[in-house]
């Protein structure tokens, strides 16, 4: 396969961005036919919280891509990817202080400290915003060494994401999803480990692309 | 006996009049169709789930139990349910229970009871006269609906089996048809879905043993052919499509005592200042409220065992309910 260049990653990009607008065409989609189940606040309140996730997954899978393939420039998709995961948190946070807290500070606050589940999810939310607010190149540049130290925050996101959606799920004993979602960022994260080692064995030409 | 008084609704959730009176005549037709716009389905059967028209139950309206707050869209009453047997997604019973078999039907009554014995459902749809009652449901999970069952109260069955004096408790056991109930291979409850009352909640004049709905017979999703309606505990102490019901002196552990013992009590009356240890219960979103999607609806409060308080408070008089939640 060969070595795509930035520029032909770049000329994907605006169809990557419409792919990421697809869930949110959806929900305009399905309001439009009535489709929003008879509950809609909770149907799209669970829907963009499995959106935030599941392009949050994406986000993560950019950098195994880019070594398993030996595809340095798919890099330049990897900020698309994590400012959707950030815009789909983004709602799930809006629904929940609208539709569940009625956008009072002190029930959000309440709420917050009161309830594990969300001291979670607030928090994984947190550091999404710390890393939206820091993805431009000027903030790159400005944070020089410390941006990547910040960035990695990602990785205790993501299993603050599956501890939310887990404690979720307790509720009911219902854990298949969130299973299936924990054992994709396990292994999402357990390649930042052994990376490396995996493709010395099973891609032994294949030099390492860069550090991330 | 004194005759029920009903707490005075908000006026904003009073149904005027006259279109609750085109509601019964659409009723009487048999031909009342969700706001949804779904079309009607002539000849419809109780094992079509996705039909829009269940058979007719003819009831005759008990206003003691008639709560004049907007009722809930059929569809939605039709479409939302947690019946777990059929999967976990609400709009799971819809799709599914339609596969469940309600003819032949028995329920089997033992325990401390003088006469036991298995009751055929015409036997039951026969053993008392049907009312309609507008009741209030408000599920554990934070929303609830107004829905008119039809029914009668589940003592007029009871006091049919003689309870011993020994009868403390009532279980309600739900059918297992591990062909048709997909949700049965699923580890969430420990099977069959068992629920369970006190005798005197059991007997308590609002407790219904329900048979339909929206004027019709249950729909499969609804817990047919037979069910209880509890309307001020969370929904889930409503047991549906029930087989059995085991009068016992020990208070049974129900499955979600089972499954979550610090989340899940035996009693499970709807009560705003004892919150779920996962989510507050102080309020609730009732479906289908508001226009636009009810997006711009605000949750309302909930109350004390769901408004009912003036008639069951005095059953608990004395009891901590923080404790016994």
């Amino acid at each position: 396969m060969p070595r795509l260049t930035a520029a032909q990653v770049d000329r994907v990009k605006p169809a990557l961005f419409l792919l990421g607008l697809l869930p949110f065409v959806r929900w305009v989609w399905l309001g439009w036919q009535d489709e929003l189940t008879a509950n809609p606040m909770e149907f799209l309140t669970r829907s963009s919280g499995t959106w935030a996730l599941i392009c949050l997954m994406v986000t993560l899978l950019v950098s195994p891509c880019r070594e398993w393939f030996n595809q340095p420039a798919l890099i330049r998709s990897r900020r698309l990817f994590g400012l959707f995961a950030f815009f789909y948190a983004a709602l799930h946070a809006l629904a929940w202080a609208w539709w569940d807290q009625g956008f009072g500070l002190s029930a959000m606050w309440q709420d917050i400290l009161d309830r594990p589940f969300i001291t979670v999810g607030a928090s994984a939310f947190l550091v999404l915003l710390a890393l939206a607010l820091t993805s431009s190149g000027w903030a790159m540049r400005k944070l020089g060494k410390r941006w990547k130290w910040l960035h990695r925050f990602i990785y205790l996101a993501a299993p603050l994401v599956i501890l939310h959606y887990w404690w979720h799920k307790e509720g009911k004993n219902d854990f298949q999803e969130v299973t299936i979602y924990g054992i994709l960022v396990a292994l999402l994260l357990l390649w930042r480990l052994v990376g490396p080692r995996v493709m010395a064995r099973l891609r032994p030409g294949i030099k390492k692309v860069s550090a991330n | 006996m004194k005759r029920m008084k009903y707490p005075q609704s908000k006026s904003s959730e009073i149904t005027p009049e006259r279109i609750w009176r085109e509601r019964r005549q659409l009723l009487a037709a048999g031909a009342w169709l969700g706001a949804g716009g779904t079309l009607p389905f002539i000849g419809g059967l109780a094992q079509a789930s996705t039909a829009d028209q269940w058979p007719a139950l003819p009831a005759k309206p008990n206003n003691a139990f008639m709560t004049m707050q907007a009722w809930t869209d059929k569809k939605d009453v039709t479409t939302y349910n947690n019946f777990y047997e059929f999967g976990l997604d609400k709009s799971d019973p819809a799709r599914y229970a339609g596969a469940m078999k309600v003819d032949p039907w028995t329920v089997q009554i033992e325990g401390e009871v003088a006469k036991p014995g298995t009751y055929g459902i015409e036997d039951l749809l026969s053993l008392s006269a049907m009312e309609e009652r507008v009741y209030r449901m408000r599920c554990v999970e934070g929303w609830s609906m107004v829905i008119p069952w039809i029914g009668y109260p589940l003592s007029d069955l009871l006091n049919k089996v003689e309870p011993t004096g020994n009868a403390k408790y009532v279980t309600f056991v739900t059918d297992e048809q591990p062909d048709v109930m997909r949700g049965l291979s699923s580890s969430v409850i420990d099977w069959p879905y068992q629920e369970g009352l006190r005798m005197d909640e059991a007997m308590h004049p609002l407790t219904l043993l329900t048979f339909g709905l929206y004027g019709m017979v249950l729909p499969n999703q609804n817990g047919a052919p037979v069910r209880v309606v509890v309307p001020w505990k969370y929904g889930f102490k409503s047991g549906k499509s029930i087989v059995k019901i085991l009068v016992t002196e020990k208070q049974p552990t129900t499955s979600w005592m089972r499954s979550g013992p610090s989340e899940y009590g035996f009693y499970a009356n709807v009560n705003p200042d004892v919150s779920h240890p996962r989510w507050s219960q102080a309020t609730e979103r009732r479906i289908g409220e508001g226009s636009f999607g009810g997006f711009f609806a605000a949750r309302q409060e909930t109350r004390l065992f769901n408004g009912y308080a003036d008639q069951v408070a005095s059953l608990y008089a004395g009891m901590d309910l923080a404790k016994n939640f």
